[in-house]
C-alpha cells in the first residue's frame, strides 16, 4: 500500500525500528508466559531465567529509544512516519513495563514456594494469564501488520480481563478471611493477578497507539473498564 | 474522571487543528483560477482562501504551479506575452487580475520577495526609499521615518543604521534578503509573497527570516513558497499542497504534516515516490 521512501536509508531506519519493537514484543510475550508457567509449576529455575532475561528487554528498549531519537534528529519524519517513530517509543515503553510485570511475577514464585495455595485459586490466575497473553499476542500481531481491527478488538476486550481480576480479588479476600495462614500466599497471588491485569492495560495502550498511527487520532471514547476493586468492595 | 479524559482529548485535537485559524477571515480569495503559458495550462481550477494576517505555505514538487500562483498574485505574468490567467483573485472584494485593475495598484498591495536577494545597486537607504517614492510623496523627515520603520520591521535596522548611505551590495546574503523584505514592506502592502526566501541562505540567516515571518504576520498576510517541508511546518498556519498544477489538499498546517488525507500529500510530505 505504501510507496517506499526516496531515501532508502530512511526506509531502512524506520523498518529496523519496527523490527526491534516486534523482537522486543516477542521477548516480553515469552517472559509473561514463562512467569505464569513458573508460578503454576512452582519452577524456580524457570523463574530465575525470566528474572535474568528482563535485563535484555530493558536493553532493547534503550536501543529503540536511541534509534528513534536518531531518526527524528537525522530525518525529521513527518505525518505517518512521525507517528510510526513516536509509536515505536510508546510501544517499547509499554513493553518494558509489561516485562517488569513478568519479572515481578517470577520473583513471587520464590516467595510462594512451599506455601501451597489451592488449585482452584491457581486456576483463576491461570485463566487471567491466558487472557492477558492473548491480548498481548493479538496486539503485537496488530502492531506488526498495522491492523486497526485487531487493535480495536484488544481495546474492546480489556473489560473482560478487569472483570476476571475483580472476581479473583474478591475470592482471595474471602480465602484470607477464612484462614489467616493463607494470607502470605494469597497476597502474592493478588499481586500476580494485579500484574496480569496491568499487562492487559499495557496491551490496551499499545492498541491505542496502533489506532493513532493508522488514523492520526487517538481514540477519544473511554476505554471499557471493569476493574471494580478500587470502588469499595463489600465483603462478608 | 472519565469525562475529563475525553474532554481533554477533544480539546487537544481541536487545538491542533484549529487554534491559529479559527474564526479568521479570508483576506484574498482565489476562485476557479486557470493559468496558461501559451497553450500549456499550468494551473487548473485553483480555489483557495488566504487568511488575514496568517501565513499560508505552498508546497509541492518543482513545476507544480506554486511559484506560478505567486507570479499571478502580483501580476508579474502580464509582463510576458502569451501568458494569461482565467478566474478571479479577490483582494478586499476587488479582482486583482482583472485587466481593468491597474497592475501598479495591485503590486503596491501585493509585495514580493524572491529566492535570491535582489537589492538594487544603490545605497541601503535608497533601496527602501525608491519604492516608497513611486507610490507616495513623503517629506524628507517622513521618508526617513518610513525607512527606519521598514528596516526595524525587517529586523535589519541595528545592522544597517550606521551604513545607510553605503551600497546595499556590501551586505551579506542574509542581510540583503532582510533588506528586500524591508523594501517590500516599506510600501505597506496588504499581502507579502515570499518565493523560497531562504533557499539561498545559511541556517542562521534562515532562522532570522523565519523569526521575521512570525513577527510580520501580526500586520501582514503572508504567502510563502518553500521546498523545505520543516520550514512550512514551522512557519505557516495553513498549508496548500500542489501537484501538476492542481491544488491537491489544503488545510491547517498541523493537519497537513501530521495526518494529511490524500495519498499524494502523504507521499510528498514523507518523501516517498508519488
Amino acid at each position: 500500500m505504501e510507496n517506499p521512501h526516496i531515501v532508502t536509508a530512511f526506509e531502512n531506519d524506520l523498518q529496523n525500528l519496527k523490527r526491534r519493537v516486534i523482537e522486543m514484543g516477542g521477548l516480553v510475550e515469552s517472559a509473561v508466559a514463562d512467569a505464569v508457567l513458573a508460578l503454576s509449576r512452582r519452577d524456580l529455575e524457570l523463574a530465575r531465567v525470566v528474572i535474568a532475561n528482563d535485563a535484555r528487554i530493558d536493553q532493547i528498549q534503550r536501543e529503540i529509544e536511541e534509534a528513534a531519537i536518531l531518526v527524528i534528529a537525522k530525518r525529521q519524519p513527518l505525518a505517518v512516519d512521525l507517528r510510526e517513530v513516536i509509536a515505536a517509543l510508546r510501544v517499547a515503553n509499554d513493553l518494558e513495563r509489561a516485562g517488569d510485570m513478568a519479572k515481578n511475577m517470577a520473583k513471587r514464585v520464590q516467595a510462594i514456594d512451599g506455601l501451597v495455595p489451592s488449585a482452584k485459586l491457581m486456576l483463576g490466575v491461570e485463566n487471567l494469564s491466558r487472557l492477558a497473553l492473548e491480548q498481548l499476542e493479538t496486539v503485537l500481531d496488530g502492531y506488526a501488520s498495522k491492523d486497526v481491527e485487531k487493535a480495536q478488538a484488544v481495546r474492546a476486550s480489556d473489560g473482560s480481563i478487569d472483570a476476571v481480576y475483580t472476581s479473583i480479588f474478591r475470592e482471595l479476600l474471602t480465602y484470607m478471611m477464612e484462614d489467616a495462614r493463607t494470607i502470605t500466599s494469597c497476597t502474592h497471588l493478588l499481586f500476580t493477578a494485579k500484574n496480569l491485569e496491568r499487562i492487559g492495560d499495557h496491551a490496551t495502550n499499545i492498541a491505542e497507539t496502533i489506532i493513532y498511527v493508522a488514523t492520526g487520532e487517538a481514540p477519544r471514547d473511554d476505554r471499557p473498564k471493569a476493574d471494580e476493586t478500587s470502588m469499595g468492595v463489600k465483603v462478608g | 474522571m472519565n469525562a475529563m479524559t475525553s474532554d481533554s482529548a477533544a480539546l487537544i485535537n481541536k487545538q491542533r487543528t484549529e487554534s491559529s485559524i479559527e474564526g479568521v477571515r479570508s483576506r484574498a480569495s482565489i476562485k476557479n483560477l486557470d493559468f496558461f503559458y501559451g497553450d500549456n495550462q499550468a494551473l487548473y481550477d485553483i480555489n483557495l482562501e488566504v487568511l488575514d494576517k496568517r501565513v499560508t505555505a505552498m508546497i509541492g514538487p518543482s513545476g507544480c504551479g506554486k511559484s506560478t500562483l505567486l507570479r499571478i498574485l502580483n501580476r508579474m505574468f502580464e509582463l510576458y506575452p502569451g501568458q494569461r490567467a482565467k478566474g478571479q483573485i479577490l483582494l478586499d472584494g476587488e479582482d486583482i487580475i482583472d485587466a481593468k485593475t491597474p497592475a501598479a495598484a495591485t503590486r503596491a498591495k501585493v509585495g514580493m520577495v524572491f529566492q535570491k536577494p535582489t537589492p538594487f545597486p544603490m545605497t541601503i537607504y535608497d533601496n527602501i526609499a525608491f519604492g516608497v517614492g513611486l507610490h507616495e510623496k513623503l517629506s524628507k523627515a517622513d521618508l526617513d521615518q518610513r525607512v527606519e520603520w521598514a528596516l526595524r520591521k525587517a529586523a535589519i535596522w541595528e545592522e544597517a543604521k550606521d551604513r545607510l548611505k553605503t551600497s546595499a551590495l556590501g551586505l551579506s546574503g542574509g542581510q540583503q534578503q532582510r533588506l528586500c523584505i524591508a523594501r517590500t514592506i516599506a510600501v505597506k502592502p496588504e499581502v507579502i509573497l515570499l518565493d523560497e526566501p531562504t533557499s539561498a541562505l545559511d541556517p542562521i540567516s534562515t532562522s532570522r527570516i523565519e523569526e521575521l515571518i512570525d513577527e510580520l504576520k501580526s500586520e501582514f498576510t503572508i504567502m510563502i513558497v518553500t521546498h523545505n517541508m520543516q520550514q512550512a511546518a514551522r512557519c505557516s498556519d495553513v498549508t496548500a499542497f500542489f501537484l501538476l498544477g492542481k491544488l491537491m489538499e489544503s488545510g491547517p498546517t498541523n493537519d497537513i504534516f501530521m495526518s494529511p488525507k490524500r495519498q499524494e500529500t502523504i507521499d510528498y510530505v514523507t518523501g516517498r515516490f508519488g
